[in-house]
C-alpha cells in the first residue's frame, strides 16, 4: 500500500515535470542546442588536439571528446531538475505538494525521473548529430547500453545532489550552489586529453575525482575497449547511495520548515 | 568642462560607484575566465608541444582568450545596469532632464570598463606569476588593458542595445548563450591556422571575437603587430559605434515615450 502511494505520487510528479520541460521552449531549446555548441566547438576547433605527440587515443578523439559532452549534457538535465524544484519551492507549488503527497519520497523520486527523462532528448540528438560527425562508437550493442546506463546514474547523481540542495534552501537563488560544485568536479576530469597528459595539480585533482573513473569506463565502453567499467559502475553507485541519502535527509529538512 | 562630458562623468560615477556596490556581479565576472584559463592551460599544456603551435606554452596563448571573455562578462553586466535602470523608473525620470542618450549609454559603460580594469589587472598578474613571459614587456602590459577597456565597450554598447530595445535585464542575460557561441566559435581554442575542419576555420575567419583575442593575443606572445591590433581593435570599435548608436536610437525612442 506504501509502495503504491509512493508510485503514485512519483508518476504524477513526473508526469509534470517532463509537461513543464516539453511545453516550455525556454527549457527544451537550451537543453538541446547547449550541448550541440559545445560538441560542435570541441569537434571542429580542437581538432588538432588529437596531434599532440604521443597521444593515442582508442575510438579515435572525436569520441574521446563526445563521451565527456554526452556526460556534460547528462549531468546538467540533472542539474536543471533542482532549478525546478527550487523554482517550485518559491512558488509555493511544493508546500501545497506536501500537503496533499502520502509519500513525500515519491516528490523526490518524481523530480530525479523528470532529471532522466530531461537527459533523453538533448543525448538522442547528441548521439545522432554524433553519428553523423563521425563520431566512432566501436563499442558492441550491449557496451553501449551500458554507456547510456552509465549517462543515466550520472543524471541521477546530479539530480539528487541538486534536489538535496533545493529541498534546503528551498530558493532559486541557491542555482549556483547546485552548479558550481557539479561544473568543478566535472572539469576536473580529463576533460581534453587522457590523465596522463594532464600536469600539475590538475593532473593530481583528476586522478582523485570518482567521476574520472566513471568517465573513463565510459569512454572504454564507447570505443570497444572495456576498461575499468566495473569500477565505473560501483563508483556511480556508490555516489547514487550517498547522494540519496543526502536527498532522503534534505527531505526531512524540508518537511521540518514547512515546505 | 562641456556640458555632456560632466554629464557623462556624473553617470559614470554612478556607474562605477553602483558596479563596486555589487561583489556578486564583480566576482563571477573576474573568477569565472580565471576558472577557465586555469582549467584549460592544466588540460591542454601538452598542445603547446604540436609542430607549429605559436606559444611556448599553452597558458600564455589562453591567456587572452581570458581577456576577452571577462570583457564579455564586464559588458553583459553594463547592459544588464541599463536595463534595470529601465526598469525601475530612473531613466523615466533622467528623461526630466536635458541628457542625451549616447551620453547615457557611454556613461553606463564606466561601470563595465571598471570590472574590466579589474579583470585585466587580475589576469596580468596571474600570467606574470605562472610564468607567461609578455613579448612586449610593461608597455604590451598596458595596451592589453587598454585593448581590454576597447572589447569590453564593445560587447557593453551590444549589452546597451538590447537593454534599450527590451528594457529587460534578463534579456540581456539571455544574451550570454550568444556571445558564448561567439567566444568558442573563433580562435579561444586553437590559432586559427591550425583549425583543421574547414567550416569551423571560416566561422572563425568571419567572427570578429577571433581578431579581439589575436589583437591581444599578438601583443603576449608574438610582439607589437600593427596588422593584429588594428584589425582587433578596428573591429571593436567598429562594433562598439554600431551598439552605442543604436543603443542611443533605442533609448531616444524610450525617452520620448515616457
Amino acid at each position: 500500500m506504501r509502495f503504491r502511494r509512493f508510485l503514485s505520487v512519483t508518476k504524477t510528479v513526473t508526469a509534470r515535470n517532463i509537461h513543464n520541460y516539453l511545453s516550455s521552449p525556454a527549457l527544451l531549446i537550451p537543453s538541446i542546442a547547449f550541448p550541440l555548441v559545445f560538441f560542435l566547438t570541441f569537434l571542429g576547433g580542437m581538432g588538432r588536439i588529437a596531434d599532440v605527440p604521443g597521444l593515442v587515443i582508442p575510438g579515435g578523439y572525436k569520441s574521446f571528446q563526445f563521451t565527456f559532452i554526452l556526460f556534460q549534457a547528462s549531468g546538467f538535465s540533472g542539474i536543471f531538475s533542482g532549478f525546478a524544484m527550487a523554482q517550485d519551492f518559491e512558488r509555493g507549488f511544493i508546500r501545497r505538494l506536501m500537503l496533499a503527497a502520502p509519500q513525500r519520497g515519491g516528490i523526490v523520486a518524481g523530480y530525479v525521473i523528470g532529471a532522466v527523462f530531461r537527459a533523453v532528448i538533448p543525448g538522442t540528438v547528441l548521439f545522432s548529430v554524433g553519428l553523423v560527425a563521425g563520431v566512432r562508437v566501436e563499442g558492441s550493442a550491449l557496451e553501449v547500453v551500458l554507456l547510456l546506463c552509465l549517462a543515466v546514474s550520472f543524471t541521477l547523481i546530479a539530480a539528487l545532489w541538486s534536489c538535496g540542495i533545493a529541498m534546503r534552501l528551498r530558493t532559486i537563488q541557491a542555482a549556483p550552489l547546485m552548479m558550481v560544485p557539479f561544473f568543478l568536479s566535472l572539469f576536473l576530469t580529463p576533460v581534453f586529453l587522457p590523465l596522463a597528459f594532464l600536469t600539475g595539480w590538475l593532473q593530481t585533482a583528476a586522478e582523485n575525482n570518482p567521476i574520472t573513473r566513471i568517465l573513463g569506463g565510459a569512454r572504454g565502453l564507447i570505443a570497444g575497449r572495456p576498461n575499468g567499467t566495473g569500477a565505473a559502475f560501483l563508483v556511480a553507485a556508490l555516489m547514487a547511495a550517498l547522494l540519496t541519502i543526502w536527498s532522503w535527509r534534505s527531505l526531512r529538512r524540508a518537511e521540518r520548515a514547512g515546505g | 568642462m562641456s556640458p555632456v562630458l560632466t554629464q557623462i562623468a556624473w553617470i559614470g560615477r554612478r556607474s562605477i560607484l553602483r558596479t563596486l556596490r555589487q561583489p556578486a556581479a564583480i566576482v563571477p565576472a573576474i573568477v569565472f575566465p580565471l576558472f577557465f584559463l586555469v582549467f584549460m592551460a592544466g588540460g591542454l599544456s601538452s598542445v603547446a608541444s604540436i609542430p607549429g603551435f605559436p606559444a611556448p606554452t599553452y597558458l600564455s596563448f589562453a591567456l587572452a582568450g581570458a581577456f576577452v571573455q571577462g570583457s564579455m562578462f564586464a559588458g553583459m553586466n553594463g547592459g544588464a545596469d541599463l536595463a534595470l535602470d529601465i526598469q525601475t523608473g530612473f531613466i523615466n525620470r533622467i528623461s526630466l532632464t536635458p541628457i542625451r542618450g549616447v551620453t547615457l549609454v557611454l556613461g553606463q559603460m564606466f561601470g563595465a570598463l571598471g570590472v574590466a580594469f579589474l579583470q585585466g589587472t587580475s589576469y596580468l598578474v596571474y600570467g606574470a606569476i605562472s610564468g607567461v613571459e609578455f613579448q612586449t614587456g610593461l608597455p604590451g602590459a598596458l595596451a592589453i588593458l587598454l585593448a581590454g577597456f576597447v572589447v569590453a565597450t564593445a560587447f557593453g554598447t551590444l549589452g546597451a542595445l538590447v537593454a534599450a530595445r527590451t528594457g529587460s535585464a534578463e534579456a540581456v542575460q539571455a544574451m550570454f548563450p550568444l556571445f558564448f557561441v561567439f567566444m568558442t566559435f573563433s580562435s579561444f581554442f586553437l590559432p586559427r591556422p591550425m583549425i583543421s575542419t574547414r567550416w569551423f576555420r571560416t566561422i572563425a575567419d568571419y567572427n570578429p571575437v577571433s581578431y579581439f583575442i589575436e589583437a591581444i593575443r599578438g601583443l603576449i606572445i608574438s610582439g607589437w603587430s600593427a596588422r593584429e591590433l588594428t584589425l582587433g581593435l578596428g573591429l571593436a570599435s567598429a562594433v562598439s559605434a554600431a551598439g552605442l548608436a543604436g543603443a542611443s536610437k533605442a533609448l531616444k525612442t524610450r525617452l520620448a515615450r515616457s
